[in-house]
């Protein structure tokens, strides 16, 4: 049985209401050893929504955002993208993560090669397109998320912020269908933390499908459809974010606002 | 000293011979230490299986058994590889690539989780995130050890002289049987070109290191 997510809500600016189902997972279990992080885990990402996982650490926020591109396999249940299931390991599981972009708390640029070289890579090895196409399309987002000027930079002589951009810019060279983002401003100095929460709003704005791990409640406000409350590896609240964080339903939910509002 | 010099060519003939038993069972043993290595980190439970016990079969057996088991184990069993060079090769890279397969394996190790992930997560496979993004990190992790490895080799191949390869242990040896009173002497010329092979080998593997290095 589909899992029935809320009818997704709409921040303002938001034209459309997204209806056709992205991502969906259903009855997603998942152990690490005895720790069951994952429980019984329904949810229902629409084409175009932005939906943002909260949750206390442990909760298995990111764990539930790595399971979607299969970084961590799944004990039972089902994952399905854009109707097709998670295939197994090999070419076919290849190609759909090629589909799927993912930034990571650590950034994860690949260290040896130039900024350019890391938006590119993707493009020219798992897709095939041209490298002077590649690159041309590479500067292109680059130039929209601010650091064309670094592409020819090694990534360690880049600051956190600009590091995580391009790490923006190489999972949207995909085109991706669907972006993951797991807990993408928690390794920044605070400064640094609106220039890649911009960028973030911008994609929202322009219909990108979004799974955004983060606690940043200001991005929640601005551009998510939905908030995903999850603790001790369930999903205990779906709401719109104005709602979630004004009128949290659960017990839980009010104790994990509480403890993060105060400060 | 005068044994050595006037035992030039004889000591030429087994240093071209160990020279050339260096370098084409360390090519070997490279490639197949670099697959094993690859087979270790494999998705596919069954290649991590073979690559493990393969490594820990060969590295810990004496090499001298390798060579006993080619030259007489294996005759029994229908394969009869021809006594001399090649059987020596085939011994050498065999055991030495369970070596480099492990000095691959601490390199790639040494590259941070998130790089595999972060390649994956842009769709490459599983050969293309090895090759392009594992490995070149890994290289320079890899280089000290794995010229430890080939310093090794090369002197490991004086087991051959015990299996009809004349290479530079068993021209010596000749020459000491043929000069009795100079033994020191001619050993000492035996250990000269060992070194001729193992100290440039470690010069060369500092450049290599010093220019695959980035900073991270």
């Amino acid at each position: 049985m589909a899992h029935q997510s809320p009818a997704p809500a709409m921040p303002a600016g938001r034209a459309d209401v997204p209806t056709d189902p992205l991502v969906v997972l259903e009855g997603v279990n998942k152990h690490f050893g005895a720790l069951h992080v994952l429980k019984d885990i329904g949810l229902t990402v629409h084409r175009g929504e932005v939906v943002v996982v909260i949750g206390p650490s442990g909760s298995g926020k990111s764990t539930l955002c790595r399971a979607i591109n299969r970084l961590e396999t799944i004990d039972s249940g089902t994952i399905a993208i854009d109707g097709q299931p998670l295939p197994e390991e090999g070419k076919a599981l290849a190609q759909l993560r090629a589909d799927v972009g993912m930034v990571f708390q650590s950034f994860n640029l690949f260290a040896h090669k130039t900024v350019l070289q890391n938006v590119t890579l993707g493009p020219v090895k798992a897709r095939g397109v041209k490298k002077a196409e590649a690159e041309a399309n590479a500067m292109k987002l680059l130039e929209r998320v601010g650091v064309a000027n670094q592409a020819h930079k090694l990534p360690a002589q880049l600051s956190g912020g600009q590091q995580q951009r391009v790490a923006i810019a190489r999972a949207l060279a995909m085109q991706p269908k669907v972006m993951l983002f797991d807990e993408p401003t928690s390794a920044l100095d605070p400064e640094m933390i609106n220039e890649v929460l911009d960028v973030m709003i911008s994609l929202a704005r322009e219909g990108m499908t979004m799974i955004v791990v983060t606690h940043e409640m200001g991005f929640a406000r601005k551009a998510a459809h939905r908030v995903v409350f999850m603790d001790g590896g369930q999903v205990v609240e779906e709401a719109e974010p104005e709602t979630f964080f004004t009128t949290p339903r659960s017990d839980r939910a009010k104790d994990f606002l509480s403890k993060i509002l105060t400060h | 000293m005068d044994a050595i010099i006037e035992n030039l060519p004889a000591y030429w003939t087994g240093f071209r011979t160990t020279l050339q038993l260096t370098l084409v069972s360390g090519a070997i043993a490279l490639a197949w230490g670099l697959v094993l290595a690859a087979l270790r980190v494999s998705p596919l439970a069954p290649l991590r299986a073979f690559a493990a016990a393969y490594v820990e079969l060969l590295r810990n057996t004496p090499l001298t058994l390798v060579f006993f088991f080619l030259v007489f184990v294996a005759p029994q069993f229908g394969v009869l590889p021809p006594l001399g060079f090649w059987t020596a090769v085939v011994a050498l890279a065999a055991y030495t690539s369970a070596f480099v397969a492990e000095a691959v394996r601490s390199g790639i190790n040494s590259v941070g989780i998130g790089q595999a992930e972060a390649a994956r997560a842009i769709g490459l496979t599983f050969g293309q995130t090895l090759s392009v993004v594992i490995l070149p990190q890994a290289v320079r992790t890899v280089i000290p050890p794995l010229i430890n490895v080939f310093i090794a080799l090369a002197k490991n191949t004086s087991v051959a002289a015990g299996f009809a390869t004349v290479e530079l242990m068993a021209s010596g040896r000749r020459l000491a049987t043929a000069n009795p009173g100079d033994v020191i002497w001619i050993l000492v010329g035996v250990a000269f070109f060992y070194l001729l092979i193992t100290i440039p080998s470690g010069i060369v593997a500092g450049l290599v290191e010093r220019k695959v290095a980035f900073v991270r």
